[in-house]
């Protein structure tokens, strides 16, 4: 019975989204035709689509989206196994827990772009650049996950584990690290969005090649709608990343509880 | 003896990093990397004169004003769009998509809409950060407990005590949550809207050190804004535990069990 | 009305199936109310059709088997909720919202309770919002905390309490708030069974002294029979009154004598049957048509 119940209801918050949808696009659409906002600075929703249109048909487009979205996953994957592997090693020490702690305190709210003049200093316009501010940002929002996941520990399981005489490494393997999983897999998702918004900050400022890079061309050289369309594609690709993120989120954990209950919400 | 090994354990690293840092700047003079001493005395005459009142203190002017509006702006339309289904379902998408934009790429967007203004950068901080606050607070609202809000209703407590004693507090926890996105995104905006468009401005000054290759002063640029997010984090967790100290003590009641 | 028994095996009449005029004693009157929920999966029938009366200063007790809509019929008469046929009706006006002189205790007092606010607060909130003066209000809640034995905790949080002092908080914010009807929706059924016995002496110290109408919804016969002057027993769903009956048991009651009692055991007997009855799918002659 509760299949049918949402497999009922859903068309109408479904149909409202798309009726959302629709009336954004609308009044867009109309603000700059009836001369309420300067069409020169913001074309009609139409001009838009079609340019983003044209740009699905265009190479250059494509080399941009995949110079962009290379610099997210390799900054990324050196995040994670950074993170990951620092986070076990010193979240399991109290001793360096303790002693680390100032120090992450310290260096982690420090903002990323703090590091944009360092990072063109040490390697220009290339994608280097921002590989460094992806790293750090991305890299404090999966190591605090993992920290409170490995300090999540159930105690007797923990006991139950050295009871049975498991050695440091097989506690880890299968008491430490299934319980720290969920948070992992949280500081990915995170992390997953703040590397996007790095990557294209990097394109933008520093101009290394990439989305982020045809936008701030496209402004200059003054192809608005090329610009709306640029900005449009950037929005498309972050839905795109929280929707894989929590569907891997999904798959990887459907054992946990707290992923179960989300399914169901 | 507790406290001076609690003062062990928080100095310990960052003054052995130091000293890390003092002794491989100290032989050579390597362009890239000045020493500690020279870095201190760059940084004191750096941003203790006339800079702080015509580069610090408006940056963080901007910041304050847009991240204070972007909160009230994105608290107050959450309580709304929260308690109304069929406007949630109505906005949901659009504003998944909005909260998905990058925010820096609002700063060439701003830019050409609004010109360089003091108020374009605001803007840029304001819509760049009220995603999170808005969407939490969507969530939050949206997620009072069925019981507690039956018990308000039975007690006659309704329309703006409702808001006040129920709907915020019970979306508070929440709330913060988006409030802490808020704060880091709203530095980075402050920064790069002052890096991409200005003549003045924390970021602007930076860049421009590290344009005339001004190491020390560019270094001791990182420096400040490192602070200036240290200092933001610090009175952002001394305000939660305030807000959210029920919150904390009953999560602890719960784990205990 | 009610019916008596005299005798366990006694036949006692069926209570009225609806329709008949509301009794102009009647402090709380459920007249006719049908609650029928709309799910895309098809209607789904609650409460068929209940009608009863409560006396000022009456405590009734509402038993019925799980599910027998008890407490879809408690929102219905909390205002909570709108009935889809009848209605319900305190001091002979319709209740079409949260009514003012209504006060509810829910069963989740994890959840009833604002864990923002501490003790003293929880109690407090509806009467500042009825906007009395300090004064009075102080007095209300020192009266209502003392007379649910929690004047030692006013400034902890509720969470920081056992689930029977939590309840006992809810039960001292519905106190304070003065109503002349208080609903309690199975309100024990989450507390040991230690506590449990001290909150039922609790509501019948609190009933006698202030003589309030409670209506109190329970799944427990014995907890039922122990507490009511009167127990209201439901059909399985969708739901009628199985029947109404007097609990003619002294008014002095304690945990081991009365439940030691003779007339204890019959009464109990009496309902377990009824209740049954009503699992079996048994229904009252004037209610199966």
């Amino acid at each position: 019975m509760d299949n049918t119940v949402t497999s009922r209801r859903r068309p109408t918050k479904e149909l409202l989204g798309i009726a959302g949808i629709i009336g954004f696009l609308l009044t867009w659409e109309v603000l700059p035709r009836v001369g309420i906002v300067d069409a020169r600075f913001l074309p009609p929703a139409s001009d838009v689509l079609l340019a983003l249109a044209r740009d699905f048909g265009l190479a250059a487009f494509w080399l941009a989206v995949g110079e962009t979205m290379l610099a997210w996953l390799i900054g990324l994957v050196i995040a994670v196994l950074a993170a990951a592997l620092l986070g076990f090693i010193i979240g399991s020490s109290a001793f360096l827990r303790k002693f680390t702690n100032s120090t992450v305190e310290f260096l982690r709210p420090i903002p990323s772009v703090a590091l944009i003049p360092l990072a063109v200093l040490l390697f220009g316009v290339k994608m280097e650049s921002s590989l460094m501010l992806i790293i750090y940002a991305s890299f404090w929002q999966i190591f605090i996950q993992v920290l409170y996941g490995v300090a999540d520990v159930d105690n007797v399981a923990m006991n139950t584990a050295k009871s049975y005489g498991l050695g440091q490494l097989a506690r880890t393997r299968y008491v430490v690290f299934p319980t720290a999983l969920p948070y992992l897999m949280t500081g990915i998702r995170l992390a997953a969005s703040v590397a996007l918004i790095l990557a294209i900050t990097a394109e933008l400022v520093i101009g290394s090649p990439g989305l982020g890079r045809e936008i701030a061309l496209a402004q200059s050289g003054g192809a608005i709608s090329g610009m709306y369309a640029l900005v449009l594609a950037t929005g498309l690709i972050g839905v795109l990343i929280n929707l894989v993120m929590r569907f891997v989120e999904r798959k990887t954990l459907s054992w946990h509880s707290s992923v179960r209950a989300e399914v169901i919400v | 003896m507790k406290i001076l090994k609690g003062l062990g354990y928080a100095i310990g690293l960052p003054a052995l990093l130091v000293l890390v840092w003092a002794l491989a700047t100290a032989g050579e003079t390597n362009f890239f990397v000045p020493t500690p001493g020279t870095l201190l005395a760059t940084f004191a005459e750096t941003w203790f004169g006339d800079r702080i009142l015509s580069d610090v203190l408006p940056s963080l002017g901007r910041l304050i004003v847009g991240v204070s509006a972007a909160i009230i702006i994105g608290i107050v339309a959450g309580l709304l769009i929260g308690s109304i289904k069929w406007l949630r379902d109505l906005t949901e998408p659009v504003l998944e998509f909005f909260r998905a934009i990058p925010p820096p790429v609002l700063v060439p967007v701003l830019m050409l809409l609004m010109g360089i203004t003091d108020s374009m950068k605001v803007t840029v901080i304001i819509s760049g950060c009220i995603w999170p606050v808005l969407l939490n607070t969507i969530e939050g609202v949206r997620a009072i407990d069925g019981v507690l809000s039956d018990s308000a209703r039975t007690y006659g407590i309704t329309g703006g005590a409702r808001i006040r004693h129920l709907v915020l507090p019970s979306a508070a926890p929440q709330i913060m949550a988006g409030v802490r996105q808020c704060l880091s995104i709203g530095l980075i905006l402050m920064v790069i809207s002052e890096m991409f468009a200005s003549s003045s401005g924390l970021g602007f000054t930076i860049v421009q050190f590290q344009r005339s290759f001004a190491i020390p002063e560019m270094w001791s640029g990182i420096v400040i804004l490192g602070l200036i997010g240290v200092l933001m984090s610090f009175i952002f967790q001394i305000t939660e535990r305030r807000i959210l100290r029920w919150y904390h003590g009953l999560r602890e009641v719960e784990n205990a069990v | 009305m009610p019916s008596e028994i005299t005798d366990k095996n006694t036949v006692t009449n069926p209570a009225p199936a609806g329709g008949t005029p509301p009794n102009p004693d009647a402090m709380l009157s459920v007249l006719g109310v049908k609650k029928v929920y709309q799910t895309d999966g098809g209607a789904i029938e609650a409460v068929r059709n209940l009608t009863f009366d409560l006396r000022a200063g009456e405590l009734a007790c509402l038993v019925g088997p799980s599910g027998s809509g008890k407490t879809t019929l408690l929102k219905c008469i909390s205002g909570l909720m709108a009935p889809t046929e009848g209605q319900v009706l305190l001091n002979g006006v319709e209740v079409s919202g949260p009514p003012k002189k209504m006060a509810v205790v829910f069963q989740e007092y994890g959840r009833s309770l604002f864990p923002w606010m501490r003790v003293r607060e929880n109690v407090e909130l509806p009467l500042k919002n009825q906007r009395l003066a300090k004064a009075e209000r102080d007095r209300l809640v020192d009266e209502a905390l003392e007379a649910v034995g929690l004047s030692h905790v006013p400034m902890s949080y509720p969470w920081q309490l056992s689930g029977g002092m939590q309840q006992r908080v809810a039960i001292a914010r519905a106190v304070a708030y003065q109503p002349e009807v208080l609903l309690m929706d199975e309100p024990f059924a989450a507390v040991d069974a230690q506590t449990r016995a001290d909150l039922e002496d609790l509501i019948r110290s609190v009933w006698k002294k202030l003589g309030i109408t409670i209506l109190f919804v329970t799944h427990d016969i014995d907890e039922s029979v122990y507490l009511g002057e009167r127990v209201i027993i439901l059909s399985s769903s969708p739901t009628v009154i199985q029947e109404d009956l007097v609990i003619d048991l002294p008014a002095e009651r304690d945990q081991l004598n009365t439940r030691s009692l003779p007339r204890f055991t019959e009464l109990r007997h009496h309902v377990y049957e009824q209740i049954q009855l009503a699992k079996a799918g048994h229904r009252p002659a004037a209610a199966s048509r």
